[in-house]
């Protein structure tokens, strides 16, 4: 329960070098430096991760699932977009 | 039936290792009862971890101990089989976790110590005390970290969390002196380059202890009388009650394992 001495965390991982933070959970913390030491001690204690980031969930704005049609089914029928989509010629090699 | 304890032949190397041993026994036990208690799930696991990274230096230094010592003990009869007057531990790290607040204070006098001695203890002649050293002192380090913003948030939180932690501090602080005392059998160690005087970090524990304290707008006690004891055997009542539970098993089904 996120109360307003322990607001929500997002928590983001980054396991190697060249990879991206990816995104592995949340958890309550009072502070930006409690919830950095807490995202440490949940989500890195078998090895997982080189780097943390702690971003207050309050400060994500996420799309609405109400607008999923409107926002996502109409990248459906674009096959177009996909590199799939084009006939590449041998000579070509790889790309 | 119950198991019988062990005897140990206690040359100051081993008794020296098993000082150390003891101490992250009993502290990293302590942790382990908060498992499933603590305030907040957050707050669980990390008491868990460092639990943890006690008891994993507890037994590598348990470990060396029956190596060097080479009369049939290892780790495992060294933590069961001993008596409540075999334990060489701090009385510090014995005492009960009382309050989230008295707990963390007993973690930052006791890390910010570790930390420092372990430090110091990668350069000892001893390879095998260098490489534990080596890995306690990452450990240590966090574990000051993690304990030392607590405190400053305890201290200089609310009144009554200010309240509980002055308590802690104040009721604790008898217990700091005997982490710098050193005795006959430590001396020759100190003095062949295998261990390291603690005395000789007392000035940079005040002041790490100092410059907390103070940002947590807490009272440094200023009492110099300390109470001592564990290194010999002599503990408080609590270290009994303790081991009668870490023991239990064993002592009532000798050698059970899973």
């Amino acid at each position: 329960m996120a109360t307003p001495n322990s607001p929500l965390w997002e928590v983001f991982i980054r396991s190697r070098n060249g990879l991206a933070h990816k995104h592995v959970g949340s958890l309550h913390a009072a502070d930006v430096t409690l919830a950095l030491q807490a995202a440490r001690d949940i989500y890195t204690r078998r090895g997982e991760g080189l780097s943390i980031w702690v971003v207050p969930s309050s400060a994500i704005t996420a799309s609405d699932p109400s607008e999923k049609g409107m926002m996502f089914e109409p990248a459906e029928s674009k096959i177009y977009r996909h590199p799939t989509f084009y006939d590449v010629p041998d000579e070509v090699g790889h790309m | 039936m119950t198991a019988a304890s062990i005897t140990v032949s206690e040359t100051p190397l081993v008794l020296y290792v098993l000082r150390r041993a003891d101490d992250a026994l009993i502290l990293g036990h302590r942790l382990s009862e908060w498992c499933g208690h603590a305030p907040a799930m957050e707050e669980d696991m990390a008491l868990a971890n460092m639990g943890l990274d006690l008891i994993g230096q507890a037994r590598e230094l348990y470990s060396y101990a029956a190596k060097v010592e080479a009369k049939g003990n290892d780790e495992d009869k060294f933590a069961y089989l001993r008596d409540v007057r075999q334990y060489r531990n701090l009385l510090l790290v014995e005492q009960p976790n009382g309050d989230f607040a008295r707990t963390m204070t007993r973690q930052f006098f006791y890390a910010v110590f570790a930390d420092l001695y372990w430090r110091a203890m990668m350069m000892s002649r001893d390879t095998t005390l260098a490489a534990i050293a080596a890995k306690a002192e990452k450990e240590f380090a966090y574990h000051v970290r993690h304990s030392s913003e607590w405190m400053i948030r305890l201290g200089d939180g609310t009144d009554e969390s200010h309240r509980r932690a002055q308590t802690a501090v104040d009721d604790l602080w008898a217990f700091t002196g005997e982490m710098f005392a050193v005795d006959d059998a430590e001396r020759g160690l100190i003095d062949a380059g295998i261990a390291v005087d603690p005395a000789s970090l007392r000035p940079r524990w005040l002041k790490t202890i100092s410059t907390v304290l103070g940002e947590a707008t807490l009272t440094m006690p200023q009492n110099d009388w300390m109470q001592k004891g564990g290194r010999t055997g002599h503990h408080t009542e609590h270290l009994g009650h303790l081991l009668s539970e870490l023991q239990s098993l064993q002592r009532t089904f000798p050698g059970a394992g899973w």
